[in-house]
This record gives structure tokens, sequence and C-alpha cells, in this order.
């Protein structure tokens, strides 16, 4: 994976090693807002920009603080800290410059914190060794791959909703067992890369 | 102290099966029971430490700043959890992979940081940690079990079915984790809509 080039790691993100449905990262959103597609758009798209932000600069903290401080250990520490702030500083400059993005993404964006995906991707980038580059263009491949995900789900319940379930499937049980079905869809991209 | 905190977790509000919190290392780590079940006593772990911690300090940490406060708990012992597994287990360590660091942000801590220890005294936070935490060890474990039974005829590694059983892969493969949950919980259903239905006969009888 060191020396991958940029389209393998693009295909490898988005569709073999989809960050749902195989790496099992962000399924709390996933599950939670696939109600509406809409909704899962916002989602996806608030995950997509604090992805991308967050995989940028937990590359700098890793390369320029905690490896030259020997301080390799406090990783997870440092960079749940450096999510939490950006997510709270996304809110908080989206708020001023852009009203519309804000009212758009605004409500997602304090669950984005614990959403696992985003920490998961930080914690990749670095047991994967990429460079700026290649750590760019990974977190937004996942972060897409995340979306791409999320909205179609969120297709599927929409029908969902208006057909016929046994009684103890309502709900949780027969998502599960649909994002099952994705999940062996997706397989079949397993032979790509 | 009440010993309900400590049964509460274990079925009546089990994090899992009834809450739905704790679902990414629920589903990506239970490929056998024995990695449910390591998952699950390293997350009991950090909830107990994490809900002592918490406890203690409900009444300096300023609620304002509590979120950060507790994230920085979390994360500190979830360090130290992983760097014990490390030494010790190292077999499970590696097979757990991403999914030690990921703990801090599984919503099961932060959720009873948030409900309960800030809420409660050190005894009754440490009972709910125990509780919950087990909880959460019974559900990973219940699912790693089905999952290695049905996608590898094994039980904690010991073969059951013996050479003439075929086991179904997809049951360790990803989608399998979100089919096993489904039907657990579709079980569940069942069993709750039988036992209400015997309730209503019972009272109108």
């Amino acid at each position: 994976m060191e020396n991958a080039s940029i389209l393998i790691i693009v295909v490898s993100a988005i569709l073999v090693n989809n960050f749902v449905l195989s790496r099992f990262l962000g399924i709390c959103p996933f599950l939670g807002v696939s109600k509406q597609v809409e909704t899962a758009f916002g989602m996806g798209m608030a995950v997509t920009f604090v992805m991308t932000l967050a995989g940028i600069i937990t590359y700098f903290v890793w390369h320029a603080l905690l490896v030259p401080l020997h301080l390799e250990f406090l990783k997870t520490i440092a960079f749940i800290l450096v999510i939490a702030s950006l997510v709270q500083f996304v809110e908080i400059v989206l708020q001023k410059i852009s009203p519309t993005l804000y009212s758009a993404l605004g409500v997602f964006l304090p669950l984005i914190t614990t959403n696992c995906a985003v920490l998961g991707l930080a914690l990749l980038n670095i047991q994967y060794d990429f460079n700026l580059v290649q750590t760019i263009v990974h977190s937004i491949a996942a972060a897409v791959g995340f979306s791409l995900a999320i909205v179609l789900f969120a297709g599927i319940r929409e029908k969902l909703v208006v057909s016929d379930v046994p009684t103890p499937f309502e709900g949780f049980p027969i998502a599960l067992v649909t994002a099952s079905l994705m999940a062996i869809a997706f397989l079949g991209f397993s032979g790509l890369v | 102290m009440k010993l309900k905190n400590l049964t509460n977790g274990l079925f009546k509000e089990n994090p899992v099966f009834f809450q739905m919190l704790g679902m990414c290392p629920t589903l990506a780590v239970t490929t056998s029971a024995e990695n449910g079940m390591g998952m699950g006593l390293a997350t009991t772990a950090v909830l107990v430490l994490a809900n002592v911690a918490i406890s203690m300090m409900r009444n300096i940490i300023p609620s304002k700043i509590r979120i950060p406060a507790f994230i920085v708990v979390i994360a500190t012992f979830v360090t130290i959890v992983g760097m014990v597994m490390e030494g010790y287990v190292p077999a499970l360590f590696s097979s757990l992979g991403l999914f030690i660091p990921l703990i801090v942000v599984n919503c099961v801590i932060l959720g009873r940081a948030e409900a309960f220890a800030f809420k409660n005294g050190v005894m009754d936070s440490t009972l709910d940690g125990i509780g919950m935490g087990l909880g959460f060890t019974l559900a990973l474990t219940v699912l790693g079990a089905v999952r290695e039974v049905f996608g590898a005829g094994e039980i904690f590694g010991m073969s059951l079915f013996g050479d003439k059983f075929e086991p179904a892969l997809i049951m360790i493969l990803p989608p399998g984790a979100f089919l096993a949950l489904g039907l657990i919980l579709a079980g569940i259903n069942v069993y709750r809509a039988r036992k209400a239905k015997n309730v209503t006969l019972e009272k109108a009888a």
C-alpha cells in the first residue's frame, strides 16, 4: 500500500474497502440519519468536509509534532482533540461565513465528533504511511465512499417504509438485512484492486 | 448503591440490543466469539475506569466543557488499555487492530459518562460501568459466536460439526455482520412480542 498510485487509492477507498460496508466505520450515522435521501446527502456532505480537513490537519499533527517529539503513543488523544475542536471550529466559521450552508449541515456537525469514520481515517492514513497528496486523496475518497453508501441506503429505506415487512423485522432489523445485501453487492468489487 | 444499576445494562437496557449504541465495533470485530469477547472486555475496562474517574470529578468539571473533558479522560484510558493489551495479549491486540483506539468514539462510553457518571456517585457509577460493559461484552460474544458457528463451524476455536459441515463463509465476511445482527434483533422482537402477549392474556384471565 506504501507506493499505491492515486487511482488505486481512490477505487479502493470508495468501492473495495468502502468505509461503511466493509470497514464498519461510521455505522452510527449510517443507521441513524438514513431515513431520507435529503438528510443522508446533508450528512454525507458534512462528513466529506470534516474528513478532508481532519485528514490534512492530523497529517501535520503527526509528522510535525508527534513524530519529532517521540510522542507517537499520544496519537489517540491528540487526534480526537484535533477532531473535536475542528468540528467546533467549522461550526462557528460556517455560521458566520455561510448561513445557508450552516443551516443545511449544522445539525449534523456535532454528531461528527463521535463518528468513528473521522478518527479511523486519521489512524488509517498513518498506518498506510501516506504522503500528503495520498492523504488528501484518501481522505476525500473515503468520505465519498461514505456518502455513496449512506445515500444509496437512504434511497432503499425510503422504499422500505411503504413496503410490507414482517412485524418482527420492522425498523432496525430490516435495515440491517438491507445493509447486508448492499455489503454483498460491494463485495463484488473486491477483485478490482 | 443499588444493585439495579448493575443488572440494568445486562439485559433490560443492553447497549447493543436495545439502545443501538456502539455499532461500529459490534459489527466489525465479531468475526469470532473470542474477538467479540476480547473487544467487549477491553471496552468494559475503559468504561468502568472512565465512569469512576468522571464520577469523582463531576463536581470539578464545569458543565459547559464537559464533553471535551469526557473525551480526554476516555482517550487517556483507551491509550492505557491499548498499551496493556499490546504487552500482554499481542495476538488479540493485532486482530482487533484499528478498533482499539476507536474505543474512544464508542458512543456507549460517552453516553454513560453523560447520562450516568456525571450525575451519580462513585460506587453507583462503577456498578453501572460494569453492568453496561458486561452487557456490551455479552452482545458481542453472542454475535461473534453466531457468526463463528455458521461461518466457520467452530466456537471459541473448537470445531463443532466435523468435516462434513460446509461453513457459510459469508457470515465471517462483512455482510454476515449486518445479517446476523438483523436476524438476532428480529428474534428478540419475536420473543418480546410473545412475552407481551402472555402478559396481556394473563391479565385478561
